[in-house]
């Protein structure tokens, strides 16, 4: 799950990261009275979406005055922010966020992440604060400091040092600053289940300190259960609803752009049953994973939520029965048929235990659209000739 | 032969008396698999499946001598019982348990390795090896006995390419589902050797998919130490980036960890690199009839 900016400011500032003051609004008019609450004379109008890329979108706009505040609070709520993250069809800002503005001296990046192969957190710092840290990373590699930190031992000393000398800081005062400005993001990193934190850029101001001017935060799904006031953080807008709704009935859903509807047990499969549509000429229209308890309810579900899709000329239901019994699939599928109106050929494969009864029952019930397949060549072949007719 | 377990191997279910674990310690012992009793704290003293309860992994490890630990406890109590099981001295443990928080598993699987205990999964279907033990979930009837060895990240893809092993003519070894998540326990790296060193073993099939670098550092070591044919799916060529595909750790994330590079640097090893999942069976029998 991924948190707005603002959100992710109040947890740095609980765990003492500091960051410029800033106040998030949900209309234009809350937005003056922010900028009039921070006070000074300048102020940054920022979209709060989550998708990175949003000032190159218009979506961050430096105030110089409370009209402009205004203004641009006016302009930057209700639009569809496109950036190189959001896809074409951009998302809404529903609110912007207000912040004072800082006088940056530097840019730097500062992150962590896990690192899988090394299967610890790594703190990555940057003197090119402010690009994107996967085009620094395949540019100038040289340039990113990584340094793994071993959660036994937590942060240690020796880590800041490795981060501060390899940025090339030099200044005690400004050594110490940011070595606490690191450990404490370790700590609230590890204590909420963080799966990654970003500051792009993290900024050092005239006087010498430093300030997460951004800040990206994801967690750990798994872990939310203990975790309630990052869960009360969920932007659902944020979301996209038909992934959301699936989730909610175990099914694990992800679209695509293709024809042809997919519905398998087990993730692996499902995607090598895309990657099998893609191989025969066939273009998948989404990823969806029914888990290990395929019957009539989640079945139907699976293809009320396809079918959604317009584009959809065909559906491969592609199930490899283990434990659950392949004709309890079958009569599953048939029922799901009742329950919902399947108007596209409906390709199923069901392999495993209890196999050839479950063709049986398919055969017997000889429903129109629905097209029995032998195995998973068989049935992706005969998917993609029936999007290809339709 | 076979590797890691057999028909003698030791079991023990943490997560006994619960729904799912007593399911699958039922369907487990129909298949033959040793289970010599199960770990539900409280519980201790009373018999479950014809098996004895005890309250502590120790305690179960002391009076069995088991040396394997099925875990199907909830997953907020994953890493407690894995480094429960690495305190008793258990060799293997076996988590078949979905949604282990990954700071959890991250300081269980470091501290079972420090214990010296070997860890598979979490996320996983199990091991089997045919015909002779079953320590997880899978439908054991598909895998006959034979000379192929299987590494998956995926159940249903393990599932799948065993079936087409067998389908067409040949068995499996043994087959080790390994999981999807971020962290996982043994991986491709420390079976393959295994998988080389067993006799009965003549060829390996390797599952994979998007997301980290098992693949690639599995690549790097088939090139190096693996002489078997090897044969390889890796699941995800049309999974958009940046999308978690199901498994936890399976995402392309900032461009890395995708199928095309995985495939690549499998391929220059020597492996047998197939493009869909339905080949896998052919493949085995090309490689193995050379």
């Amino acid at each position: 799950m991924n948190i707005h900016e603002y959100q992710a400011k109040q947890i740095f500032a609980k765990y003492g990261v500091p960051t410029p003051r800033g106040i998030v609004a949900n209309t234009p008019r809350q937005a003056v009275a922010n900028a009039h609450e921070l006070g000074g004379k300048i102020w940054v109008v920022k979209a709060q979406i989550h998708a990175g890329g949003r000032g190159l979108g218009g979506g961050v706009k430096l105030a110089r005055s409370i009209e402009e505040v205004e203004m641009y609070a006016n302009q930057i709520l209700g639009m569809q922010l496109v950036t190189h993250q959001t896809g074409p069809e951009g998302k809404l800002v529903q609110k912007v966020y207000i912040e004072e503005g800082a006088d940056i001296v530097d840019e730097l990046y500062l992150g962590v992440v896990l690192d899988r192969a090394r299967e610890m957190p790594i703190i990555m710092a940057s003197t090119e604060g402010g690009m994107e840290i996967e085009n620094v990373a395949h540019d100038n590699p040289e340039k990113i400091i990584k340094v793994p930190v071993d959660p036994a031992i937590g942060f240690q000393g020796f880590h800041g040092r490795e981060l501060v000398f390899g940025l090339g800081i030099t200044d005690p005062a400004e050594q110490k600053k940011l070595i606490s400005f690191a450990s404490k993001l370790f700590k609230l990193y590890m204590e909420n289940d963080a799966e990654m934190i970003e500051i792009n850029p993290l900024i050092k101001t005239g006087s010498g300190d430093f300030l997460a001017l951004d800040g990206k935060m994801g967690f750990d799904d798994s872990a939310l259960g203990r975790h309630q006031d990052i869960e009360d953080m969920r932007d659902i807008s944020e979301e996209d609803p038909d992934e959301r709704e699936a989730s909610q009935y175990g099914l694990s859903y992800v679209s695509l752009d293709g024809e042809i509807g997919c519905m398998v047990n087990g993730a692996g499969l499902a995607m090598g049953t895309m990657d099998t549509i893609n191989y025969m000429g066939g273009t998948p229209a989404n990823f969806l994973d029914v888990g290990g308890k395929a019957n009539a309810e989640t079945v139907a579900k699976g293809f009320e939520i396809i079918l959604k899709n317009p584009k959809v000329k065909a559906i491969f239901v592609n199930i490899f029965g283990g434990i659950v019994r392949c004709d309890r699939i079958a009569n599953g599928i048939l029922e799901a048929t009742k329950m919902v109106n399947v108007n596209v050929p409906v390709i199923v494969r069901l392999d495993g235990t209890n196999a050839p009864e479950a063709a049986e029952i398919l055969k017997n019930a000889n429903i129109a659209n629905v097209i029995a397949a032998t195995d998973l060549a068989d049935g992706a072949a005969k998917a993609v000739a029936a999007a290809k007719q339709a | 032969m076979s590797i890691l377990v057999n028909k003698d191997t030791k079991v023990i279910v943490q997560g006994f008396t619960g729904k799912e674990g007593t399911f699958h310690a039922e369907q487990c012992i129909a298949y033959g698999t040793n289970i010599v009793g199960g770990v539900t704290p409280n519980k201790g003293g009373q018999e479950h499946l014809g098996k004895p309860v005890f309250n502590t992994v120790r305690e179960a490890v002391d009076a069995t001598g088991a040396t394997v630990s099925m875990v199907f406890v909830p997953p907020v109590f994953v890493a407690d019982a894995v480094m429960e099981a690495a305190e008793a001295g258990i060799e293997l443990a076996v988590v078949i348990t979905e949604g282990a928080p990954v700071r959890d598993m991250q300081a269980a699987k470091a501290y079972a390795v420090k214990k010296g205990m070997k860890t598979i999964g979490p996320n996983c279907p199990g091991i089997i090896t045919a015909e002779e033990c079953k320590i997880g979930i899978m439908p054991g009837m598909i895998f006959k006995k034979g000379n192929v060895g299987l590494i998956s990240k995926s159940g249903t893809l393990t599932y799948e390419g065993a079936n087409q092993v067998c389908k067409e003519g040949f068995g499996i070894s043994t087959a080790v589902g390994i999981g999807g998540d971020p962290i996982i326990g043994l991986s491709y790296k420390q079976l393959l050797p295994m998988f080389e060193a067993d006799p009965e073993t003549h060829a390996i099939v390797m599952i994979g998919e998007i997301g980290g670098d098992l693949e690639i550092q599995a690549a790097k070591l088939i090139e190096e130490q693996i002489t078997k044919p090897v044969v390889a799916f890796i699941a995800g060529q049309t999974a958009p980036k940046g999308k978690r595909m199901g498994h936890a750790g399976a995402i392309v994330s900032g461009g890395a960890g995708t199928a095309a590079e995985k495939m690549a640097a499998l391929e220059a090893a020597g492996v047998k690199v197939v493009v869909s999942p339905a080949d896998i069976g052919k493949a085995v029998a090309e490689v193995l009839k050379k």
